[in-house]
C-alpha cells in the first residue's frame, strides 16, 4: 500500500527530528557556556531556533503525510488509522495518541521558540540567550524523550493492509481543535519559564523585563482560556449526559496551570507598572509552566491513573517523572540561590491597586494549592498509609467554591483603585450603580425563577455584580452621564486597549459565573422510555419521536433516532440522536442531538434498547452556553490586550533610544 | 497498545467507559416516589463507581453502577436515612466509595489544606507588610523636628 516516496519521506522526518534533538542541545550547550559574549552568541542561536523550527515541522508534516496516505508501514498508523476515515480525522489522529501527540508538543515548543527569535531583536543580546539556550534545553530534553522512549516513527514490516482506527471517541471535531490550543496554551509558558531562568541566571529584572514577558503570558493564557473551554465543550456534547465539568485529575491538571497563569498576568501587570513584586513574579512563571508540565505528563507517567483501569508503561514513566523533576527541581534550586539577590521596588500602601492584585494572587494561588492537593492526596496516602479515598466533585465545588467567593466579591473593587494609594470609600461610590442594579437583579431572577438551590442566589449576585461592575469601570472611564454623550463614547473609544481588556475579560468572568449557576440550579432532566410516534414534555417543550432506524457512516454503522421539538413559543426544529458501533473496533459511541435556543439548550441523548422500546434522556440545560461563552469573552479580552500598542515587544528599548537621543 | 494511551486517559477519565452505549439511570430503576428517587439521585452523585475511572454512580453505565443504584434505592424504600445509606456502602466498600471525603485522621490534612494556605497567606503578607511600614514612615530625628517647627 505504501510507495516509496512515502518511506522516504517517514525516514526524512525520523532524521529531522534527530537532528532537531542535536542542535537544540547545541544550542542549549553553547548558550549557557557563552551568554555573556553579545551579539554574535545570540544570533546563532536564533538561528538556531529557527532551524529547529523548520526541522521539527519536517518531522510533523511526515507523520501527517503518513497518515494522510494511510501508509501503514508506520507502527503509529496502524495502530491509531484506518483508510476509511474521514481526512480530518486521519489528521487529527496524529496527536490522538501518547508519541504524535509529543510530536505536536514540540512543534509547538520549537514553534514559540522561532517566535522570540523573530520577535525578538530588540532584547538585550544575554537575556536573549539565556530565553534561547533555556528553550532548546527544554526542547532537547522533550525531543530526546520523544525520540528514545516514544518514537513515533517506528516501522512494521511487513505492513498490514488496515489500520486498527482510532478510538471512535476521539474521531471528532474536538480533537481537531482542543489538544493544539490547549498544547499552545502549556507550551506557551515556557517562554515565561525561560525568561525567568534567564533573569535569575543574569541577576538581572525590572520593569522591561515584564513587559516582555506580559505578551507572551497573555497569549498563552489566551490558548489555554479556550483550550480548556474547548475540552469542556467536547465533553458535554460528546460524553453523553450533559456534564461540561468533573474536576477529574486531567482537567485539574490543565485548570492549574490556568489559574496559575491568571494570577501571573496580573502580578506581571504590577511589575510592569510598579516595578513591584519581582521575586513573586518569577516564582509564578517556574510554577505555570510547572504545572503545564505536570498537565501534560502527569497523565502519561501513570501515577494518576495506575491506581484504577488503566495499563502503563513504567520505564516510560519513569523517565517522565525523572525529567520532570530535574526541570522544576532545577529551576527551583536557581530560584533558592539567586532570588534573594533581586532586588524589591516600589512601596504601595495596603489598599491599592497593587494591593488589590496581591489579594488576586493570593486567592488565586490558594485555588491551584487547594486543586492540588485534593488531586494529588488520595495518590499520597494510597503510597503512604495503603488507604483509599476519593476526591471528587463535591470536594471540590466546596473548596474551589469558597475561595471564589471572595474573590469575586472583591473583583470590581480591584480596577477602580489608584496605584499605590487608593480609597476605597470613593472606588465603593463609583460602583453603587453596579451593586444596586445587581442585588436588583438577583431578587427578580430568584423570585421568577424559584429558589431550586440554596447557594442561587449568592452565585447570581457575584456573577451579576462581577459583570456590571466591569461595565460601571468603563461607564466610570467614560464618565458616562457627567459629561455629554459625544464626549463619552470619544473617551471610550479613547481607552487603551489593555482597559477594555481588563473590562471584557471580567465581564467575561461574570458571564461565565452566572451560566454555571443558571444551569446548576434551574436544569431539569426527564429519562423515559419511547417508542416512534410517542412523545414527551419536558419544561415547556415537546419532544416528538418521530422515527428510528438504521445507517451506515463512513466507518461506523449507526442507530437513528429523529425527533421534532416545539419549543414553547411555537416553531418546530427536526433534530437527530444516534448511536454509533465502529467498524474496526466493535466500540460503541452515542451523539447527543443538542438544539440552542437563545443561551439555552435542550440536549437529547439515545440510550440502549429496553424491553423493545428506546430509553430516551431529555435535559433542559438554561443559559448553559453562557459558561463557554464568558470564555470566549475572556478570550477575546487576551486577544484585545495582545493588539494594544503599549504591548509591543520592543517598545521599551525603542524609548529608552528615543530618551537618550533627546537627551543631549 | 500503548499507543493511543494518552488521550484515552483523557477520554477515560473524562468519565466515559467504553464499554457500553447506554448511560446512567434508566427508567426501569426509577422509584414511584418522587422526593425519595430525588434522595436517591442525590446520594448517587456523592458515591463512586468503583470500577470507573472518576465517575459517580449517577453518571455510570457500568453493572457495578447499576447495582449500586439499586441497592441505595432498596435501602430507602426500607426507611434508611441518607446517612444510614451512605454508612452501608462505606461498611461495605469503604470510604473510598464517597466522592465527598469525610473529615476523619486520614483526610484531615486534605481538608485544612485550603485554609491553612489562604491563612498562610494572609499572615506571610501582614508581617511582610509590618516589616515594610518602619522603613516607610521612620520618626523624625530631633533636629528634623526642630527644622520642621522652625518652618511653621
Amino acid at each position: 500500500m505504501a510507495g516509496a516516496g512515502h518511506q522516504v519521506s517517514i525516514e526524512l522526518g525520523h532524521f529531522a527530528l534527530i537532528l532537531a534533538f542535536a542542535i537544540a542541545t547545541g544550542g542549549a550547550l553553547g548558550g549557557y557556556l557563552f551568554w555573556r559574549s553579545g551579539r554574535r552568541i545570540a544570533q546563532v542561536l536564533s538561528q538556531a531556533a529557527i532551524l529547529q523550527f523548520v526541522l521539527v515541522a519536517v518531522a510533523f508534516l511526515a507523520l501527517i503525510q503518513a497518515f494522510i496516505t494511510s501508509d501503514f508501514s508506520l507502527l503509529l498508523a496502524v495502530n491509531n488509522s484506518h483508510s476509511l476515515k474521514p481526512l480530518i480525522f486521519k489528521i487529527s489522529g496524529v496527536w490522538g495518541n501518547h508519541e504524535g501527540s509529543m510530536v505536536l508538543w514540540i512543534f509547538i515548543l520549537v514553534a514559540f521558540g522561532a517566535m522570540v527569535a523573530a520577535f525578538g531583536r530588540r532584547l538585550p543580546n544575554d537575556l536573549l540567550t539565556l530565553v534561547l539556550a533555556t528553550q532548546s534545553l527544554l526542547t532537547a530534553a522533550f525531543t530526546g524523550f520523544t525520540i528514545f522512549t516514544s518514537n513515533p516513527f517506528l516501522r512494521v514490516f511487513p505492513a498490514p493492509m488496515e489500520g486498527n482506527d482510532l478510538n471512535p471517541v476521539l474521531q471528532d471535531i474536538g480533537l481537531a481543535i482542543h489538544p493544539p490550543l490547549l498544547y499552545a496554551g502549556y507550551v506557551g509558558f515556557s517562554i515565561c519559564f525561560s525568561f525567568a531562568i534567564a533573569a535569575l541566571i543574569s541577576g538581572r529584572i525590572d520593569q522591561a523585563w515584564a513587559r516582555w514577558v506580559r505578551p507572551w503570558t497573555m497569549l498563552s493564557w489566551t490558548f489555554l482560556t479556550l483550550g480548556i473551554a474547548m475540552g469542556s465543550y467536547w465533553a458535554y456534547y460528546e460524553l453523553g449526559w450533559g456534564g461540561w465539568w468533573f474536576w477529574d485529575p486531567v482537567e485539574n491538571a490543565s485548570f492549574m496551570p490556568w489559574l496559575a497563569g491568571t494570577a501571573l498576568l496580573h502580578s506581571a501587570l504590577v511589575m510592569e507598572k510598579r516595578n513591584a513584586l519581582k521575586i513573586w513574579t518569577i516564582f509564578l512563571s517556574i510554577i505555570t509552566f510547572s504545572l503545564s508540565l505536570l498537565g501534560t505528563f502527569m497523565v502519561r507517567s501513570g501515577i494518576l491513573t495506575s491506581v484504577h483501569t488503566f495499563a502503563s508503561d513504567p520505564t516510560r514513566g519513569l523517565v517522565i517523572l525523572t525529567l520532570l523533576a530535574l526541570v522544576i527541581g532545577g529551576a527551583f534550586f536557581l530560584f533558592a540561590m539567586r532570588a534573594s539577590s533581586l532586588r524589591q521596588g516600589g512601596l504601595f500602601a495596603p489598599v491599592s491597586r497593587e494591593g488589590a492584585l496581591i489579594l488576586n494572587n493570593l486567592f488565586l494561588a490558594t485555588a491551584v494549592g487547594a486543586v492540588l492537593v485534593g488531586t494529588l492526596y488520595p495518590l499520597l496516602l494510597d503510597a503512604l498509609m495503603g488507604t483509599s479515598i476519593s476526591v471528587g466533585a463535591p470536594f471540590f465545588n466546596l473548596t474551589f467554591g469558597a475561595l471564589m467567593a471572595p474573590l469575586l466579591l472583591v473583583l470590581p473593587f480591584g480596577p477602580m483603585l489608584a496605584w499605590k494609594r487608593a480609597d476605597v470609600v470613593a472606588a465603593a461610590q463609583r460602583l453603587i450603580g453596579a451593586a444596586a442594579l445587581t442585588v436588583f437583579v438577583t431578587i427578580l431572577i430568584s423570585a421568577l425563577g424559584g429558589v431550586s438551590i440554596s447557594l442561587a442566589p449568592l452565585g447570581l449576585l457575584l456573577g451579576f455584580w462581577v459583570a456590571f461592575g466591569a461595565i460601571a469601570e468603563l461607564v466610570d472611564r467614560s464618565k458616562l452621564g457627567r459629561i455629554p454623550l459625544g464626549d463619552s463614547l470619544r473617551r471610550l473609544m479613547g481607552l487603551p486597549r489593555t482597559a477594555w481588556s481588563t473590562a471584557i475579560a471580567h465581564f467575561g468572568m461574570g458571564v461565565t459565573v452566572l451560566g454555571i449557576v443558571a444551569t446548576t440550579a434551574w436544569q431539569t432532566e426527564l429519562v423515559t422510555t419511547m417508542n416512534p410516534g410517542e412523545s414527551a414534555e419536558l419544561s415547556g417543550y415537546t419532544i416528538a419521536f418521530d422515527s428510528f432506524g438504521k445507517q451506515p457512516g463512513p466507518n461506523y454503522m449507526a442507530d437513528e433516532a429523529h425527533f421534532t421539538i416545539t419549543a414553547p413559543g411555537g416553531g418546530t426544529r427536526q433534530t437527530m440522536a444516534d448511536r454509533r458501533t465502529y467498524v474496526a473496533t466493535g466500540m460503541p459511541t452515542t451523539e447527543a442531538a443538542i438544539e440552542t435556543y437563545g443561551f439555552s439548550q435542550l440536549y437529547l441523548q439515545l440510550g440502549e434498547p429496553l424491553n423493545d422500546t428506546h430509553v430516551v434522556r431529555i435535559w433542559h440545560k438554561p443559559y448553559i452556553t453562557l459558561i463557554w461563552l464568558g470564555a470566549l469573552l475572556m478570550a477575546l479580552a487576551g486577544v484585545v490586550s495582545l493588539t494594544d500598542r503599549r504591548v509591543r515587544v520592543g517598545a521599551p528599548r525603542r524609548a529608552a533610544k528615543l530618551a537618550a537621543e533627546a537627551a543631549p | 497498545m500503548t499507543g493511543m494511551r494518552a488521550l484515552r486517559a483523557l477520554v477515560l477519565a473524562m468519565g466515559l467507559l467504553l464499554s457500553s452505549g447506554a448511560l446512567a439511570v434508566s427508567p426501569d430503576e426509577v422509584l414511584p416516589d418522587a422526593a425519595m428517587e430525588a434522595r436517591a439521585r442525590a446520594i448517587s452523585a456523592g458515591l463512586r463507581c468503583l470500577v470507573c475511572q472518576n465517575q459517580s454512580i449517577d453518571d455510570s453505565d457500568a453493572d457495578l453502577a447499576r447495582d449500586l443504584r439499586l441497592l441505595v434505592r432498596e435501602r430507602l424504600v426500607a426507611g434508611d436515612s441518607d446517612e444510614q445509606v451512605r454508612q452501608f456502602l462505606v461498611d461495605r466498600y469503604g470510604e473510598f466509595v464517597l466522592l465527598n471525603p469525610r473529615l476523619n485522621d486520614h483526610t484531615l490534612v486534605l481538608w485544612i489544606a485550603a485554609p491553612v494556605l489562604l491563612g498562610g497567606g494572609l499572615l506571610t503578607l501582614f508581617l511582610v507588610s509590618l516589616r515594610r511600614r518602619p522603613a516607610k514612615s521612620a520618626p523624625l530625628s530631633a533636629e528634623e523636628q526642630a527644622a520642621l517647627d522652625e518652618l511653621r
